[in-house]
């Protein structure tokens, strides 16, 4: 195990000090510092947007720091891009798999390096190389086959093997079980060992806490581009690690009215217990894999139900996988009692179920056109005639949208990059709202917009909900999600970990629940249970969660356990 | 949390059963797409031998084989450009610039000439269409069309736009290169077989395939793509020229007219081949059978229908480029799901 205390300065293998990024005038990165020794597993966490990445490409060449200095082992070093890094020992697996994957398993491992006989490449020796490493790796594939038909886990394994070189002395894994299944964690988490066992730093990435708790042995936590903590990993408690992470004081839970919702509840239901009414949108034993396990829920008219959790745990994916946007794996959506048969996002739209995008830039608006262009867009098809779209229909609907959601722009022909990011927000919200939805799915939608078009952004989703309609709320602002929300579903890790509903919902109860629960056994035993059931819906299990499976809430599942 | 949480001790392993038929399927599927454009090919034979008596006779083999090798050439370097993901639509003026070139230099030089002026105009064409896409990174199709009309208005300027005809003298020994049937078929399966060496054993091709397969992941792996994407460029611009000159020697002088849409058919043939026009995979041996499949088709119809007349020769080519790209798809398809 690495040594307690501080070690004398030559004993960091990576050193980043001080450093500043910043793109566009936005700081990425704040004075960071990041030490690492050798042989020590140092994860690295934060929410979005904390400068977990930005420190990454900074530590293995792929951005220049603009203030500051990055030394590997003691000596200044200033990395023009990703060869140098790699060459100088530093060894990065990124997220997603960054191999070829029409390419031979083989061929993948060895590129750009392999064994030549007559200055051709022997072949022979490559796959037998390939077959030696894979096999450390616990991976018993034929390197022949094309690297894309394996499985997820194993290409992650390639990646492994082949960034893992004798030479490594520092490897980078950005969030490397992403994809794994348990037994794979198990062997790359073997992997690990021996690395550190041979003097080999790790710097490792992951939002599961369950694993940064069994293999990493210290932490650094960034918050808004800034170290705010670093340390041992043991004796650190979950809660705290969490609050970290979110910013928040546990012993300071602020009074309510920072956010522009409303403090009663909404709709018929508000309060009273009471789900007798059908809920406009049910959605049971949603699975996608790898990404959300067996979660259900329920949206009743006139609910904000929110969904909450750490970066990762599932909670865009969910949302897209109840819009089709994301092919399921199982689970089924009703609406209004009917059953989505097809699953896509046009079937989901003609059903009354809109999602506001987490990404505005990409997945929402259209940049080059114009605010009446962006709003009437997927309306269109509704306000043809015999094919022929009537202007002056056109031009009310766009009129009454902009002056009820406030939307300030200089006419509805503006160009819609040119407004403000919670005008191009406000715009996209009236896209959906003009197709008369029943159910508004909201990933993030306060994201990136100023105090101002935040707090009527949120007043508006008040609004609409007390007129009826069903809100799904995503937000990682803690906040808002607590204020807006009338039930709440925890994610963690993909499943949906704790229910909370009105009084209940504090900053204490959810961050609770988000410490809570660990992964049990059986749990995690279902992973292979989807495995055997891939390409079948596999029926929602009511004996495991009788409470999501029926929308009732539960208490938070509080079984805290011994810190270790 | 219990330390053995996250290691359950004995797990199944579902994975392993299920891959078997997958597999199969898969294997089947990546064989039909590599060696599809063969099947047909020999099926192709194997019943116009069958159906005609003059099919698979040695003038008319000699006339397939002999006639047309030198254009091959195109589609050879047109799939190591493919493979990156790029596409070269000048080799047709290149083609055409080559062979003026060549008569020009046994005209005025000698053979040494023949063969040294066309192989450097072309090594210097495809150099600043390869910088152009890498490095300044502009799209191939742009790059290469403005290379397209660039070539051929070169060519016009050489020959005054055509007035001037380069003969090659009947006694040079330039003329060898083209003479005959073996010589010509000889000289491009040499070239063909040194093609295929150098995409399956070189760490150059090897860079082709995996920068059309994930040119992302070439570069973070670090390898070097600018260079690599340069010269397929300027492979595929040098065997144009070439190709050209052979084919000057074999018609004893620079045709002006010539090579006009011969980057379709080279670009034909090596989809047909089973080459994904997307990049990162494809063989030179499918390329082969690529261009041979098409030479087959024309050689039949000028048989079969020749009462109609050829005109149908490129509609047929095109239905059956159709067919092959829509197989290819379809396989890609199932290859995914998998």
């Amino acid at each position: 195990m690495v040594q307690q205390g501080r070690a004398p300065r030559s004993d960091w293998i990576l050193e980043v000090a001080e450093v500043d990024k910043s793109f566009a005038g936005v700081h990425a990165l704040r004075g960071v510092d990041f030490r690492l020794r050798p042989g020590e597993v140092h994860a690295l966490i934060g929410e979005n947007g904390a400068g977990k990445s930005t420190l990454i490409k900074v530590m293995t060449g792929v951005y220049r720091p603009d203030a500051g200095r990055v030394r590997l082992a003691g000596e200044d070093r200033a990395f023009r891009n990703p060869l140098e890094a790699q060459t100088a020992g530093i060894s990065t697996i990124y997220q997603e798999v960054n191999l070829v994957p029409l390419m031979s398993v083989a061929r993948n491992l060895c590129l750009g390096r392999e064994p030549r006989r007559f200055g051709l490449v022997d072949v022979r020796a490559v796959n037998r190389i390939a077959r030696e490493t894979l096999k450390r790796y616990g991976v018993d594939v034929d390197v022949t086959r094309p690297l894309g038909s394996l499985g997820l886990g194993a290409q992650q394994m390639v990646a492994l093997a082949r960034a893992v070189r004798t030479d490594a002395r520092v490897v980078v894994m950005d969030e490397p079980t992403s994809s794994l299944e348990p037994r794979e964690v198990e062997t790359l988490f073997s992997v690990i060992r021996g690395l550190r066992s041979q003097g080999i730093a790790v710097v490792y990435v992951s939002h599961r806490l369950d694993e940064l708790y069994e293999i990493c042995d210290r932490v650094t936590v960034l918050r808004d581009g800034a170290v705010v903590h670093t340390g041992d990993m043991a004796g650190l408690e979950r809660l705290k690690l969490i609050s970290l992470m979110l910013g928040r004081e546990m012993s300071t839970v602020r009074a309510k009215g920072a956010t522009a919702f409303g403090t009663g509840q909404h709709g018929e239901h508000g309060g009273d217990g009471g789900h007798e009414a059908a809920p406009v949108l049910r959605a049971t034993g949603l699975t996608v894999r790898h990404k959300v396990h067996d979660v259900g829920l329920d949206i009743h008219h006139g609910e904000v139900v929110g969904l909450g959790g750490l970066l990762g745990a599932g909670r865009s994916e969910t949302a897209k996988a109840i819009t089709g946007a994301l092919a399921t794996d199982g689970g089924t959506v009703e609406v209004d009692g009917v059953p989505l048969a097809r699953r896509s996002p046009a079937a989901a739209i003609r059903a009354g179920v809109v999602m506001l995008a987490e990404d505005r830039k990409t997945e929402g608006i259209l940049p080059n056109l114009s605010v009446r262009e962006n709003i009437s867009l997927a309306l269109l098809p509704r306000l043809a005639r015999a094919g022929v779209v009537s202007g002056a229909r056109q031009d009310e609907i766009v009129r009454f949208f902009m002056e009820r959601l406030r939307i300030k722009a200089a006419g509805p022909d503006q160009k819609v990059s040119d407004l403000s990011g919670g005008n191009q927000q406000k715009v996209l919200l009236a896209r959906w709202l003009c197709l008369d939805p029943k159910v508004l799915l909201l990933d993030e939608p306060t994201r990136g917009i100023d105090v101002g078009a935040k707090a009527e952004v949120q007043a508006l989703i008040d609004e609409l909900a007390e007129q009826g309609l069903g809100v799904l709320l995503i937000s990682s602002d803690l906040e808002e999600l607590i204020e807006g929300s009338d039930r709440l579903v925890v994610l963690k890790d993909g499943r949906a970990v704790g229910h909370l509903r009105g009084e209940e919902i504090t900053e204490q109860t959810v961050l609770d629940t988000l410490a809570a629960a660990p992964p049990s056994e059986d749990l995690r035993g279902e992973d292979l249970d989807g495995e055997d059931l891939r390409g079948e819906a596999p029926a929602p299990h009511p004996d495991d969660h009788p409470a999501q499976a029926q929308g009732r809430p539960t208490a938070p599942a509080v079984t805290k356990e011994e810190p270790r | 949390m219990t330390p053995s949480a996250l290691r359950p001790a004995t797990l199944p392993r579902p994975a392993s059963d299920a891959a078997q038929p997958a597999a199969l399927r898969e294997r089947l599927a990546s064989h039909i797409q590599r060696r599809g454009a063969l099947a047909v090919l020999v099926l192709m034979a194997a019943l116009a031998s069958a159906t005609s008596s003059t099919f698979p006779t040695w003038s008319n083999i000699s006339s397939i084989l002999g006639n047309n090798a030198f254009v091959w050439l195109l589609a050879l370097g047109m799939t190591f450009v493919i493979l990156t993901g790029g596409i070269d639509l000048s080799v047709g003026s290149v083609y055409a610039l080559g062979g003026v070139l060549g008569a020009y230099g046994a005209h005025t030089g000698g053979t040494w000439l023949a063969v040294v002026l066309p192989l450097a105009v072309g090594a210097l064409w495809g150099t600043a269409q390869g910088l152009l896409v890498a490095r300044a990174r502009m799209a191939p199709f742009i790059v290469t069309l403005a290379g397209l009309l660039g070539a051929r208005g070169l060519l016009q300027a050489l020959t005054n736009e055509g007035a001037t005809t380069y003969l090659v003298p009947a006694d040079s020994a330039f003329r060898r290169l083209g003479d005959g049937t073996w010589v010509p078929v000889l000289l491009v399966a040499a070239l063909f077989g040194s093609g295929a060496l150098l995409l399956t054993r070189t760490r150059f091709g090897a860079t082709v395939t995996a920068l059309g397969g994930n040119e992302n992941a070439a570069t973070l792996m670090g390898l070097p793509v600018a260079r690599t994407k340069v010269l397929v460029y300027v492979l595929s611009a040098t065997l144009a020229a070439t190709a050209g000159a052979l084919g000057s020697a074999r018609l004893g002088s620079g045709v002006t007219t010539i090579g006009v849409g011969y980057e379709l058919t080279a670009i034909a043939s090596v989809v047909i081949g089973g080459t994904l026009l997307t990049g990162g995979s494809g063989s030179i041996g499918g390329t082969a059978s690529g261009v041979l499949v098409l030479a087959v088709i024309h050689n039949l119809i000028d048989h079969y229908f020749s009462q109609y007349g050829s005109a149908f020769t490129d509609t047929v080519n095109g239905a059956f480029l159709a067919v092959v790209v829509l197989v290819q798809t379809l396989l890609s398809r199932t290859r995914q799901t998998d």
